[in-house]
């Protein structure tokens, strides 16, 4: 019983099932489900679709922030991915033509590949800090993604395109997919390589990685080709939802929540263990209690104010000043392992000294 | 002056015991620090040095016991509550901020005042004052950060003089100073003691502390030993009180190192010439299949610099290296890997262990990082070497997913020693891998290596204990002065030779 | 092990004048630099535009228009000395105006109004600091807590803009102290007073000297005694202070609230502290700094505008210009721990 309490995805998980019951009380129409013409429609699955977009942020994030970085760049390089594919198909004489659709797609997520590949250069070769590297395309993105819509709102009207955001695959929407092989394909990589566990390493002390001889510049650079990428395919969502290139809107405070979905999911913002399946629910999380919020009636730009109660209330709860306050309260054993961990820690200190 | 009984003690502690969790860190131990002497506190790593002066200073809570600060019982809970009653600590690692001006730390948060402000006119007078009643001639306005280490540790001094410190507590002050920097720094000290400053002083240099000590306390595993006036103390007394009882099962292994090795073949190893810019003058080393090559010198003689040249983990400007008799590029440890080279650093918990994760995962990231990510070594293998190593070098807890963070120092040692020999090395350097573990732990891993050297293993030893050095080493290269300064036959030299060598031995003589 | 490096040179053989200052004032190179480039630029504006540029109505202009973010930039400097970062400003400044712009326009007093926006945003700095200091948040979440909380109260209290119609508030924009055709309003003199304060407090009271310790190692800092937990908290509150007064400032400029004012204005703050010199690590930089940062920014923001060209040029330029900063502040720093 303990072992399940104290799982470190028991707490999101909680979280997300209480939502899930508080939403299913309170709005019995929330678990329905609705098939109209073979699809399924309704709350959990409009929060599926929706949510894939953060997913793939968070998902990228979550490399990221085990490396011991953070990537803000992300909000920028969706503005840029949707403003390359939005630019191709209208500048092209068929903007239906699935093979023009194609053709942007690839050469938006190149684009975000390369985005990443300098936020990557910045970081592990001049060893910039990740806050301030990825800064610098956080300010300057999204002014390149307005120099290539020329300052507009590029629209189209692509029926592929607006397939990858709001098209159905079998009876779940195409996006839902787009979500469930990103989380597949990154999860796999990360366990059943060594890809995980080096990246942990790397995250948790980068210089006895190096001289245990890890790439850890590799490790870490790779990090933020992956999350560049990821943040491209979500830029494409995100377009396509909205048949718009919107250079100032796309992906505004993306990456705030997409590190609030690492968190919530258990993963330290100090690098190291990772969790997957935890920012899987973090994003999960997020996005229902965004319905939720929407379903109350309050208006959507005050629903911050939620997830700044939300913010603190995680980092509070995950702090080392209330977790030894738990601790001494339940008498359980964990909070003394740390005490030795500290002592230890203070003799090798004393030790190792210089 | 040494300081006589009955002038009144300045801190009394008495029946201090402070527990951590299945650790007893301090049993009913006594200190009595008398005005205008300098007290070594002596013992091992580990023998509750580090606790007491914590204790005394307010880093840690007793669990029983009183200390006394100029006949006023005290319990102090920070820093700075220790500092206001006179007591002030100088750390190894400065602790001062080396952006501000030397004046500003040595005044910060005690500048003078005038109109609401700080008077910085003042300030610098003062801190110049201060700085030439200790004779130390720089610029109060120079960066903090542009002086030697041994410069900023007067600067600390000097600063606990501001604060009018009673009690100056040296915390292993001179480990990282050469030897003209150490006459300056006891030049300061003996002034202070004749000031009437009492001086805690913790050094691992047994020749310093008989140069400036006017008592010495012992402890050992977290007791007290004893508190001797110096000239009651000689020095060997002093090592078998500190170390307790002679290891017997060492003493096995003093044959180990008079194994003839055949050196007439191709060294595993060799470099010719390897140096860097302000790092290491050019040297030149050989090893040889099965032979265990002791480096021995001071810290900073550049030994570790040596082998971190050799190894990639620093980048050479100067020389070549062969492995097997063909040139080889070692620009990275990845390079050094891929060449059977391993290296354990002396920073066990900043360059060695990776705290967060298992015993088993840190043993296998050698392996793991020289295979690539892309090839996981399967769980079985991994699940066999771990039981294998843990089993053989006996780490406690042998318990393959305990965090290494929770590890003793000692089994921290051992997990790497598994890391590296899991990846089944041709050349094993071990900087300083018997630094401040317990002694068994100790004995573990020197049997370990003298059994893996005679099986054929070449391995490079660092450690500040010579006597080490020499029950396992057949030959040491002797390091002065960021020099190679010469190389002994260790079956032809006894301890006090190697001391001498190291001391005196001929200038221009590199090898 | 470097440390014995290079430890004989620093030895007294007589420095040279140059040596002297720069092993003074090193950290201030930076803020040198800042200020040649506010001079290329404006010497290059001037000839590029034919003299039209560095015309005392332009000047004034400058001071004018980035009052607002002056008084953030001084806010976030006392935060980036001590080694964190406030990413809550912009919101925090929202909210205020439209907290005062609310007020007012239900009829409470302007003295009430004003310090109450003010409060405002001191009580999300607290919020930010308490987190930060008390429960080891990272400063980065603990702020991005206070964006959140700002900006969502923002719309809390309005959805829409507000129009200002209280004459004081009117007065500290529409006033213009003349000297010829230079001039300055009550919020330009806000903002300096802000700068000046700012200055005397890092550099003239120990408060000040405890934020550049913090800064240059915190744990150092604890350990000689200084007050270091009060200190942190204090300049988080500083900061949402100053949100709260750039949101007095804002209103006054714009004569209205509005919820989504300030959006990505943290990071305009921040790319000006960095340009005028600040090393994001802490510990080094210079409040005066941040306010050539904050007019090499509004410089580079009236040439594009001058220029006819795109404003998103500006996001670029700021952007390359951080770059250019940071890379050259890695190098330093760089090089002064290879001295030690």
């Amino acid at each position: 019983m303990r072992s399940i309490w104290r799982h470190r995805l028991f707490w999101p998980v909680v979280a997300l099932l209480t939502l899930i019951a508080v939403n299913s009380i309170a709005r019995p129409n929330f678990i329905k489900l609705r098939v109209r013409d073979g699809e399924l429609f309704g709350a959990i699955i409009t929060i599926l679709r929706d949510s894939a977009p953060l997913m793939l942020v968070a998902l990228g994030m979550t490399i990221v922030i085990a490396t011991r970085g953070i990537d803000l760049s992300v909000g920028a390089i969706m503005a840029v991915s949707g403003a390359v594919a939005l630019t191709i198909i209208d500048g092209s004489d068929d903007p239906g033509n699935l093979a023009t659709v194609l053709i942007a797609v690839v050469v938006a997520i190149l684009v975000s590949m390369v985005l990443g590949v300098w936020n990557g250069f910045l970081v592990s070769v001049l060893g910039i800090q990740p806050i301030i590297a990825t800064l610098v395309l956080m300010l300057a993105g999204r002014g390149v993604a307005l120099l290539i819509t020329g300052g507009f709102i590029t629209t189209v009207n692509s029926e592929p395109f607006s397939y990858i955001a709001t098209g159905y695959l079998f009876v779940l929407p195409f996006a839902f997919f787009i979500s469930v092989a990103a989380i597949t394909v990154i999860g796999l990589v990360e366990r059943r390589t060594a890809l995980g566990v080096l990246t942990e390493a790397v995250g948790i002390n980068p210089e006895a990685s190096r001289l245990a001889g890890v790439r850890s510049r590799g490790i870490i650079w790779g990090a933020y080709i992956v999350s560049g990428t990821l943040a491209g395919l979500a830029g494409i969502l995100y377009a396509s939802n909205i048949r718009a290139a919107d250079a100032n809107a796309a992906g505004v405070f993306i990456e705030l929540y997409a590190i609030l979905a690492v968190v919530l999911g258990g993963t330290s913002l100090n690098g190291g263990k990772f969790s997957i399946a935890g920012t899987v629910i973090g994003v999960l999380i997020i996005q229902t209690l965004d319905s939720t919020i929407l379903f109350l009636g309050v208006p959507s730009a005050q629903s911050p104010v939620f997830f700044a109660v939300v913010v603190v209330v995680v980092v509070v709860v995950q702090s080392p000043r209330i977790r030894n306050a738990l601790g001494r309260m339940s008498r359980s054993r964990k909070p003394k392992a740390a005490v030795a961990a500290a002592v230890v820690e203070d003799k090798q200190k004393a030790e190792v000294g210089r | 002056m040494p300081a006589d009984n009955e002038v009144p003690p300045i801190v009394e502690m008495r029946g201090i015991t402070i527990r951590f969790p299945g650790v007893l860190a301090l049993d009913n131990v006594d200190f009595t620090l008398r005005p205008g002497e300098v007290h070594s506190l002596m013992g091992e790593n580990g023998a509750g040095k580090s606790t007491l002066i914590k204790a005394l200073t307010g880093v840690y809570a007793i669990d029983s016991g009183t200390i006394t600060v100029a006949g006023e019982q005290r319990t102090f809970h920070t820093a700075a509550d220790a500092q206001e009653a006179g007591i002030s600590t100088v750390y190894q690692e400065v602790n001062l901020c080396a952006n501000l001006t030397v004046g500003e730390n040595v005044m910060l948060g005690h500048e003078p005042r005038r109109a609401g402000g700080i008077d910085w006119r003042a300030t610098q007078r003062e801190a110049a004052r201060h700085m030439e009643s200790l004779g130390l001639a720089i610029d109060p306005r120079s960066m903090l950060a542009s002086h030697s280490i041994a410069i900023q540790q007067l600067v600390a001094i000097i600063r606990a003089m501001v604060l009018e410190a009673k009690v100056l507590i040296l915390d292993e002050p001179t480990s990282s100073l050469d030897r003209g920097e150490v006459d300056q720094l006891f030049a300061v000290i003996r002034d202070l003691r004749a000031k009437g400053v009492a001086i805690l002083f913790v050094s691992h240099f047994l020749d310093q502390v008989y140069e400036i000590s006017d008592r010495i306390t012992v402890l050992r595993n977290g007791a007290l030993v004893g508190e001797h006036p110096i000239e009651e103390l000689p020095r060997d007394a002093l090592v078998t009180k500190m170390i307790g009882r002679e290891l017997e099962d060492l003493a096995t292994l003093e044959k180990s190192s008079h194994r003839a090795i055949d050196r007439t073949g191709t060294p595993v190893v060799k470099a010719e010439g390897l140096g860097k810019r302000g790092v290491l003058e050019p040297a030149d080393l050989e090893i040889y299949e099965g032979e265990v090559v002791g480096i021995a010198g001071l810290l900073g003689s550049g030994r570790t610099e040596l082998v971190r040249l050799l190894y990639g983990a620093d980048r050479p400007d100067a020389g070549q290296v062969e492995v097997q008799g063909a040139p080889a590029k070692v620009h990275s440890p990845r390079h050094a890997i891929d060449h059977r080279i391993s290296f354990s650093s002396e920073n066990r918990r900043e360059e060695g262990v990776v705290a967060d994760l298992t015993v088993a995962e840190n043993i296998v990231l050698g392996m793991q990082a020289r295979q690539g990510w892309m090839r996981k070594v399967p769980k079985k293998d991994q699940d066999a070497v771990v039981a294998e190593y843990i089993e053989a070098l006996g780490v406690r807890p042998a318990n393959p997913n305990a965090l290494v963070g929770n590890l003793s120092g000692g089994n921290q040692q051992k997990v790497l020693l598994a890391r590296w020999l899991a990846t089944a090395p041709e050349l094993l350097i071990l900087d300083e891998p018997t630094r401040g573990i317990d002694v068994g732990a100790k004995a573990d891993i020197q049997k370990k290596v003298s059994e893996l050297s005679s099986q054929g293993l070449s391995v490079i030893f660092i450690s500040s204990e010579l006597e080490e050095v020499l029950r396992l080493a057949q030959r040491v290269a002797v390091m002065r002065d960021r020099r190679k300064i010469g190389e002994l036959d260790a079956t032809q030299v006894d301890l006090d030779g190697l001391i001498d060598y190291i001391a005196n031995a001929g200038e221009g003589s590199a090898a | 092990m470097t440390a014995m490096a290079t430890r004989t040179e620093s030895r007294e053989s007589g420095p040279s004048f140059l040596q002297t200052f720069v092993s003074r004032h090193g950290s201030m190179m930076p803020t040198f630099a800042a200020v040649a480039i506010l001079l290329v630029l404006f010497v290059g504006a001037e000839i590029f535009l034919r003299g039209d540029f560095i015309t005392p109505r332009n000047i004034s202009a400058l001071l004018l228009d980035n009052a607002y973010l002056l008084v953030l930039a001084v806010g976030m400097t006392f935060v980036i000395l001590t080694g964190g970062i406030d990413l809550s400003v912009g919101s925090v400044m929202a909210f205020s105006g439209i907290l005062g712009a609310k007020l007012l326009a239900e009829g409470v007093p302007a003295f009430v109004a004003v310090p109450a926006m003010l409060l405002g945003g001191a009580a999300i700095g607290l919020m930010i600091g308490i987190l930060v200091q008390y429960f080891n948040v990272q400063p980065f979440i603990a702020s991005l807590a206070g964006l959140f909380l700002g900006r969502g109260l923002a719309y809390v209290v309005s959805l829409s803009s507000i129009k200002v119609e209280e004459p004081g508030i009117l007065w500290l924009q529409s006033t213009r102290i003349r000297l010829g055709d230079w001039y300055i309003t009550p919020t330009g003199l806000i903002a300096l007073g802000a700068v000046a304060v700012a200055a005397f407090v890092l550099h003239l009271t120990r408060f000040g000297r405890t934020i550049y310790a913090i800064g240059g190692s915190e744990q150092s800092a604890r350990l000689m005694g200084l007050k270091v937990a009060r200190a942190k908290v204090m300049a988080y509150v500083i900061s949402g202070l100053c949100g709260g007064l750039a949101g007095l400032v804002l209103t006054a400029y714009s004569g209205a609230g509005y919820p989504r004012n300030g959006i990505g204005t943290e990071l305009d703050a921040i790319a000006a502290v960095v340009i005028g010199g600040t090393i994001l690590t802490g510990g080094r930089g210079y409040v005066i700094g941040s306010m050539i940062g904050v007019f090499v920014y509004g410089t580079i923001k009236t040439i594009i505008s001058f220029m006819g060209a795109e404003q998103s040029w500006m996001q670029i330029i700021v952007g390359a210009l951080l770059l250019l900063f940071i890379v050259v502040q890695r190098a330093i720093v760089a090089r002064s721990e290879g001295r030690r």
